[in-house]
């Protein structure tokens, strides 16, 4: 039986007098995969920049409804802790360019003042390496500067850095939106295995990665949640008219 | 959540307002300086603004045995000096901007060039006076005795010289960006019909910059109203109103840099500051002047 | 045609391209000038003896400018302290928080302030910190020596912050970090070049200073470790030796100027320099 990490209720989003979600209604179950999906300026980045309280940085945003993160409101919750539950991988890969290869993947604990021995330290490293396949290619230059690397592993570099922090949910704003075929589906792969530990929320404008790797779609449209359930079904038989309008490319 | 997580996020919260605290308390600080920079003038200029009153703005005794105060001989003395540096400075300035911004976009003169204005720029004030006192004087000196004129050497003139070439670098950087920005498009429309370079600069470039052009002026301007230090070591430091340029005279900036430290008196100490608060809006003035019209071209 | 012939329009072309010419490059003639007499004069000046001794009394011969080093030194450090923390500080709020009221009401205050001639905030550092206790002080001079540098260090923190990428500061805060410590351990740590070289800039821009100086820090023959005590300068000393009639003075003068110049020379190139080499690159 499917258990409900996260799940919201009646949620609006705002920018000023703009209202960009409307009532949404969703429950994302643990260590699956869900692909949120629409067309641009449907408000798929909005909603999970709401899921770990990002949204609320931008001025003018405010939101309506309650959002609930193992049945805890997240409101409730300050956004620090929140955001170490939560985990957040942008469309850009963005290492800290001061820091090493080391010292991005432990940053969550070094920037939040944690302090940890030197050999926890390394085996967290190691760990969040491994599991975003970057390890084998980077254990003998951890020292070196993150942005030396190319854009994929720039991005599985970002990827570690959020799983390090052992999060319960992973947030991916279209992750390989800015990599090359050959980097996409590499972290394709990766997402796939992330899903034994992590519950995964990907963002993407691509359909085929969604049909790939996703157990759930959710699909959004002015801020709407059109439609929502097994991927597989989803892109077979579509159920709502707007959800087989986009799968078809009539708009983007 | 634990009980330590719980201490923590409160010990983090207090420190998150401790930072922001601190911001707004260097913000503040910065704003306060300037309040307290017109109060304090104003405040001590009192009690000569109340004796002397609007008269001391035309008036030009200045007498501190009498505890009689004017300061027009140093209002005319600073903008003398600074007009005329402007006049020197802007032939230069402007063949500057062209060649910098027009002629020699880039290559090695260019650069050299560059960094020459740049190091000129950099010279304290304090070493231009002392080049100026014991190189330029004499030559001024020797100019008038071949005239005719009282050989002084010190005098308007040459604190004019000294200030015009410590202005080229503000007036030629401003007017620089402002020539080198005009687009390639509309010189290249007239040169098609057949314009020299000198009718392209001179039909084209200057009229679409001259306010930019003249914001770098202004700016300068306002920078040579305010210089000290050479101006005092070679202006001859007399508290007469100028009758020529050869006349030894003061600027407000001088005059307050050569008799505040001697200033017995409440009257005489609070005039020297109402000079400092003239010399400070007129100042302001310009430079407001200045920045509007850099803004509207740049908009 | 008369006039508009084109070689008479070519003519005036080719003496306007030259008139431009020699007029550009003759600006280059005063610095060539001042710094080869400063080096000419100054150099045989220079010596360890000048560089450690005190002043002689007036009118006689030898002395040295020690006095004059440490004052400089002493001043600009306490000028520095003051205004690095508050500079950078305010640098920091006017990027975060661009849009507040108090942002604006600084930054044209700042406009203000940086257009100030500096005689006039040599008046203010009096009013303010000389006269209520009646003496001179290194200290004053430093108050006024900092006005002058805060619009440069807040000018160029708040520019080098504008640069940074926004999705840094996301990438930092999404991972759960304090707001405070985003800035203190991610932004600023990014930033640094820029803002160090906003720095050397500032201090350049002082180091040199007399006019606010002269009836704050006011200047001391003797030796002066103390910042609550009237202290001698570079540019100070400069300037009452340049004025004065003995030739031994101007000697020491011209030895002073040369120094002054040379390190204001060596931050600018310094500051150059290291925007070049500690940029950091997104």
């Amino acid at each position: 039986m499917e258990s409900t990490v996260l799940r919201t209720e009646d949620f609006n989003a705002f920018y000023g007098d703009h209202q960009v979600l409307k009532k949404i209604n969703i429950k994302i179950p643990r260590n699956r995969i869900i692909a949120i999906m629409g067309p641009s300026g449907c408000g798929k980045t909005t909603f999970i920049r709401c899921m770990n309280r990002i949204h609320e940085l931008t001025p003018d945003a405010h939101t309506g409804g309650k959002i609930f993160l193992d049945n805890e409101n997240i409101n409730d919750i300050s956004p620090i802790l929140l955001r170490r539950r939560v985990g957040m991988v942008f469309q850009r890969p963005n290492p800290f360019p001061t820091m090493s290869i080391y010292d991005n993947v432990i940053a969550g604990y070094k920037l939040n003042g944690i302090k940890l021995k030197r050999e926890e330290r390394d085996a967290i490293v190691e760990e969040a390496l491994k599991g975003a396949s970057l390890w084998e290619e980077v254990k003998d230059t951890l020292y070196n500067k993150g942005t030396f690397l190319s854009g994929g592993q720039q991005q599985r570099l970002c990827i570690s850095r959020a799983i390090a922090m052992k999060p319960e949910v992973l947030l991916l704003d279209e992750p390989t939106s800015a990599l090359d075929p050959i980097s996409s589906s590499k972290i394709e792969d990766l997402i796939y295995e992330l899903k034994e530990k992590y519950t995964i929320i990907i963002v993407t404008h691509n359909m085929q990665q969604a049909a790939r790797i996703s157990d759930k779609t959710a699909f959004f449209y002015l801020g709407e949640l059109k439609e929502y359930g097994d991927t597989k079904q989803m892109f077979t038989n579509p159920k709502n008219e707007k959800t087989q309008s986009y799968i078809t490319g009539r708009f983007s | 959540m634990n009980h330590s997580d719980i201490k923590n996020i409160h010990l983090l919260s207090l420190k998150e307002r401790i930072f922001k605290g601190l911001l707004v308390f260097a913000i503040l600080t910065v704003i306060l300086i300037v309040v307290a920079l017109f109060l304090t003038l104003l405040i001590n200029s009192w009690p000569s603004i109340k004796e002397f009153g609007i008269k001391f703005i035309y008036t030009s005794t200045w007498n501190p045995v009498k505890d009689q105060f004017g300061a027009l001989p140093f209002i005319v003395g600073t903008l003398l000096t600074s007009f005329l540096a402007l006049i020197i400075c802007a032939p230069f300035s402007v063949a500057l901007s062209l060649y910098l911004g027009e002629y020699f976009k880039s290559g090695l003169t260019s650069t050299v060039l560059q960094n020459a204005i740049e190091l000129l720029a950099g010279i304290p004030s304090v070493i231009y006076g002392f080049w100026g006192l014991f190189v330029l004087v004499p030559i001024i000196r020797s100019l008038e005795m071949e005239i005719g004129v009282p050989p002084y050497g010190l005098g308007i003139l040459s604190s004019s010289i000294i200030l015009a070439v410590m202005i080229i670098p503000y007036s030629a950087s401003v007017s620089r960006e402002v020539i080198s920005l005009v687009p390639g498009t509309l010189k290249e429309a007239a040169y098609s019909l057949g314009a020299t370079r000198f009718e392209v600069i001179k039909k084209i470039i200057l009229p679409y910059t001259w306010s930019g052009i003249l914001a770098g002026i202004i700016l300068a301007l306002g920078r040579a109203l305010g210089e000290t230090m050479a101006v005092t070591m070679v202006i001859g430091n007399t508290n007469n109103l100028p009758t020529s340029i050869f006349s030894t005279g003061n600027t407000m900036a001088s005059v307050i840099a050569n008799e505040f430290t001697e200033a017995q008196g409440n009257i005489y100490l609070s005039s020297l500051i109402e000079i400092g608060l003239i010399l400070f809006f007129i100042t302001m003035i310009i430079n407001f002047i200045g920045k509007r019209i850099t803004k509207r071209f740049t908009l | 045609m008369g006039n508009n012939s084109l070689g008479f329009r070519k003519f005036k072309d080719s003496l306007f391209k030259a008139l431009v010419v020699i007029f550009a490059l003759v600006t280059t003639l005063p610095l060539i000038f001042i710094l080869f007499y400063i080096l000419k004069q100054g150099f045989s000046a220079i010596n360890w003896h000048f560089l450690v001794s005190l002043p002689k009394p007036v009118g006689e011969s030898g002395g040295g400018i020690a006095n004059a080093l440490v004052g400089t030194f002493l001043i600009v450090i306490v000028a520095s302290i003051l205004a690095i923390p508050v500079g950078i500080g305010a640098g920091i709020y006017l990027s975060e928080y661009k849009d507040s009221r108090l942002a604006d009401w600084a930054r044209s205050g700042l406009e203000v302030l940086n257009g100030t001639p500096s005689i006039v905030l040599g008046i203010m550092a009096y009013l303010l910190v000389v006269a209520p206790v009646k003496h001179f002080s290194a200290f004053s001079g430093s108050v006024a020596l900092a006005f002058m540098m805060l619009p440069v260090i807040i000018r160029t923190t708040e520019e080098t912050l504008k640069l940074m990428p926004e999705t840094l500061k996301e990438a930092a805060l999404a991972l759960g970090t304090p707001y405070y410590r985003v800035i203190l351990k991610v932004i600023l740590p990014s930033g640094a070049s820029g803002i160090i070289t906003g720095i050397m800039l500032s201090v350049a821009r002082i180091a040199g200073e007399t006019a606010p100086l002269l009836f704050t820090a006011f200047g001391n023959q003797f030796m002066n470790y103390n910042i609550f005590k009237p202290t001698d300068s570079l540019p100070l000393l400069i300037f009452n030796y340049a004025t004065s009639p003995y030739d031994n003075s101007h000697q020491l003068a011209w030895g002073a100027s040369l120094i002054l110049v040379f390190v204001i020379l060596i931050l600018n190139i310094f500051s150059k320099l290291a925007v070049k080499k500690w940029k950091v690159q997104f």
